[in-house]
């Protein structure tokens, strides 16, 4: 009898229990798509505090910085899209409520990644240079080509992550998983730059289940960049998830909605939706879909 | 189709004259990705694509090549390559690209601003982040969109640099310098580029209907305004036809352009 590679399922509650205040923690998926926002929401009602939050930011970055866990925030946006600014960075950074902010070009930002993944202290790049990228991270240096060009670049430093958190449409127990999308976004990335990375999913299969319909060039992350699986139905609500779902715009509505409002609108938002476990979350999103029906 | 706004059967309106515009940055670029942000660029690409350049190639703006012109906003039908944000970054590098992006702000080097307006620190109104900014100014060809032309958005000087103009890039040395390549600016009002005397924002022509005054007067910084600055060219009836009828036929575009018929508007003084 063959044994198999182990079982990495775990529940939202134990991945979040085996953070630490203080981590640096990477967000996948990329401004309001395919965002783990189940393990978001579980981060925004933890104990945890004073995070490094890694992200090419949605309402991920928003809900966090609204419960006020970012001590230091790396990005190159944060949007909604269809709502281009999100309300609740809006408000932190307009109120220096996040005291230490690194904003990349979006390109470097995968450059930091992949430096990284390759457990390189920095790669060389042109973005950078000449703007203000520079000026408002003076810790930033350049690299000098060794060559005749002898171009003088942006070495871009490895962006090294405690934690990886990212959504995927399927996976294996094992963590083998796969995007069914569009895009891949950088999500592969964030698993290898990370000392510890979990993908929670729409839905656990068994591992032929994985290729039965779609082709293997859909498998992103392989088992051995994954510690623990999550399966989360909905889970990146209201981001996108395609083609499990799309985003929920009603709902985002709502959501800046209540950023953007009073401190009020907010409580009131949070205490509908967001004071309990996922369970409860997406039983008040099934409330709020059949009154907007 | 209920009553949508079209434009008057005779009068072009300005909106279309954008397009057009727009559709002329891309008409020498080749075959290489275009990338337009925001409604009227993309309806400038699509049209640069039916008229002037064919080759450009086109994405849905989310992760696939067109092989066709779709209206704006409607799902392609033939797919002719696949296009997720990190190839887009491959594409960046590689050089075969022009971006039009927008801008809050542009000042009278060409540099432009999405970040955040005040300080850093501490902004009065943070904007989205600098997102592709600075790497597409150092990388491929980049042009700006303005739909509102205004002292509020062309200033003396951004707050805060996100995209490279080519003063800046000079300074920062050949590596930034080597392919910055700040090409047009298409407002509401005219086109610009940064030819003017030590790189800065110069004034090609004026939209029909719009004086060389007026946009001096909307500019916050001294213009570089050469002794003739022609008219911006009106949109060919082919181009009129592909606007209304194919690419646009909803008028979504008078969103960011407000319908106005030009030939009832006065024309130019110089």
């Amino acid at each position: 009898m063959t044994r198999k590679p182990r079982d990495k399922r775990m529940s939202i509650e134990e991945v979040v229990g085996s953070l630490e205040s203080g981590m640096t923690i990477g967000i996948g998926g990329w401004g309001p798509r395919r965002k783990p926002m189940a393990l978001v929401r579980a981060l925004y009602n933890s104990d945890l505090t004073d995070l490094t939050i890694v992200s090419w930011g949605g309402a991920d970055v928003g809900l966090l910085s609204r419960a006020g866990k970012i001590r230091k925030l790396v990005y190159a946006f944060v949007s909604l899209d269809s709502i281009p600014l999100e309300p609740n960075f809006q408000r932190a950074r307009q109120t220096k409520a996040i005291p230490e902010v690194v904003e990349l070009d979006e390109g470097m930002f995968q450059t930091g990644l992949r430096a990284a993944a390759q457990r390189l202290p920095f790669l060389p790049m042109r973005a950078g240079l000449g703007s203000d990228v520079m000026v408002n991270n003076p810790w930033l240096r350049t690299v000098t080509s060794p060559y005749g060009d002898a171009e003088e670049l942006v070495a871009v430093p490895a962006l090294e992550l405690d934690v990886a958190l990212v959504h995927l449409n399927r996976a294996d127990e094992h963590g083998n998983a796969s995007y069914l999308g569009p895009d891949p976004y950088f999500d592969d990335l964030f698993c290898m730059a990370a000392k510890q990375a979990y993908v929670s999913v729409e839905q656990v299969v068994d591992t032929a289940g994985l290729t039965v319909d779609s082709p293997v060039q859909r498998l992103l992350l392989s088992r051995m960049m994954v510690d623990g699986v999550v399966e989360t139905p909905n889970g990146a609500h209201f981001t996108t998830c395609t083609p499990d779902y799309e985003r929920d715009e009603r709902f985002q509505k709502a959501y800046a909605a209540a950023a953007g409002g009073s401190e009020e609108d907010w409580q009131a938002f949070h205490d509908r939706f967001l004071a309990g476990d996922e369970a409860s979350y997406q039983e008040a999103v099934r409330a709020f879909q059949e009154e907007q029906a | 189709m209920t009553e949508v706004s079209t434009g008057s059967t005779t009068g072009v309106t300005r909106a279309d004259v954008c397009a057009a515009a727009i559709a002329d940055a891309f008409k020498d670029d080749g075959e290489i990705f275009a990338s337009p942000m925001g409604m009227l660029p993309m309806l400038g690409v699509r049209l640069a694509k039916l008229t002037s350049n064919p080759d450009l190639v086109i994405s849905d703006g989310e992760s696939l090549f067109l092989a066709g012109v779709p209206p704006l906003f409607a799902k392609g039908d033939v797919v002719e390559g696949w296009i997720p944000f990190r190839k887009v970054f491959d594409v960046v590098a590689y050089g075969k690209r022009h971006v039009m992006m927008g801008a809050t702000q542009v000042d009278r080097h060409g540099n432009q601003n999405i970040s955040a307006i005040g300080d850093f620190a501490q902004p009065k109104r943070q904007l989205l982040g600098s997102r592709g900014a600075p790497g597409n100014t150092v990388n491929n060809r980049t042009s700006y969109w303005v739909p509102r032309h205004s002292t509020r958005v062309f200033v003396e000087q951004v707050d805060i640099v996100s995209g490279v103009g080519p003063q800046r890039a000079k300074a920062a040395g050949p590596a930034a310098a080597r392919f910055n390549d700040i090409h047009r600016i298409v407002s509401n009002l005219g086109v610009l580029d940064v030819g003017g005397p030590d790189d800065t924002v110069r004034l090609l022509s004026v939209h029909p209907g719009v004086t060389v005054e007026e946009v001096v007067e909307q500019t916050g910084f001294e213009l570089d305004v050469p002794a003739e600055v022609p008219t911006t060219r009106e949109p060919t009836s082919e181009e009129t036809v592909l606007i209304r009828e194919m690419l646009d036929p909803k008028g979504l575009r008078f969103k960011e352009v407000p319908q106005e018929g030009l030939r009832q508007a006065q024309e130019p003084t110089r």
